[in-house]
């Protein structure tokens, strides 16, 4: 199963960036390839100085929903910047940044964590996804 | 239960959604062809996870079984 599985993250709530750290965990795990097209709040995510936390929980989440969630990421259970590290170890993962909202956000390469493999542009990410599904949190 | 020698384990109790899979998938790299890896879960996916897992990477899974809430597997690497 080689086919890419590509995935655009906008959002930068903890919520939606761990259910994609699943699906590149799982993907990685599968063998197959990830790629990682990151925009606007996602990106802001990959910040070295927000240390992998993100910006809240998405409007999605319900009350005790929230209070769950909120536990278990302060206790550790959760950390979806760890998920996507383990993903890049354990397969081919690779992580971009989006050149437009590097420009518009006043982002340096050097802003990102190192996570982050590089910038790339819509023409590259789409190109490399080809006819795999992508997949936008 | 297996009579075979197991090579490997990963205990996996506990833990949810992905991380049996991964922690599979990064033990099953340090053994060779034929050696047998057993894992241990607790998370309710587990059972069709680890299918999907040995039906796209091709590595048998060899032995499926449960005991109360915990889910047991035996895999062979291919």
């Amino acid at each position: 199963m080689d086919d890419p599985l590509s995935i655009v993250i906008f959002s930068g709530s903890d919520d939606r960036l761990t259910a994609a750290s699943v699906f590149a965990a799982g993907a990685a795990a599968l063998g197959r390839p990830v790629r990682i097209l990151l925009q606007y709040w996602g990106l802001e995510a990959f910040r070295a100085d927000r240390a992998g936390r993100g910006s809240g929980l998405s409007e999605d989440a319900s009350e005790a929903g929230a209070a769950a969630l909120t536990a278990a990421i302060a206790s550790g259970q959760v950390n979806w910047a760890e998920t996507f590290r383990m993903s890049k170890e354990l397969g081919e993962v690779e992580i971009h940044a989006c050149a437009q909202s590097m420009e518009i956000l006043k982002l340096q390469p050097g802003d990102l964590d190192p996570i982050v493999d590089g910038v790339e542009g819509i023409a590259g990410f789409l190109g490399a996804a080809g006819s795999g599904q992508v997949l936008f949190v | 239960m297996t009579t075979l020698e197991i090579a490997a384990r990963v205990d996996a109790k506990g833990l949810s959604c992905p991380m049996p899979i991964v922690k599979t998938a990064q033990a099953m790299k340090g053994l060779a062809s034929g050696q047998l890896l057993e894992v241990l879960a607790t998370d309710p996916g587990s059972t069709k996870d680890l299918e999907a897992w040995s039906k796209s990477t091709g590595n048998p899974l060899v032995e499926s079984s449960v005991e109360g809430a915990v889910f047991r597997f035996v895999l062979q690497k291919k």
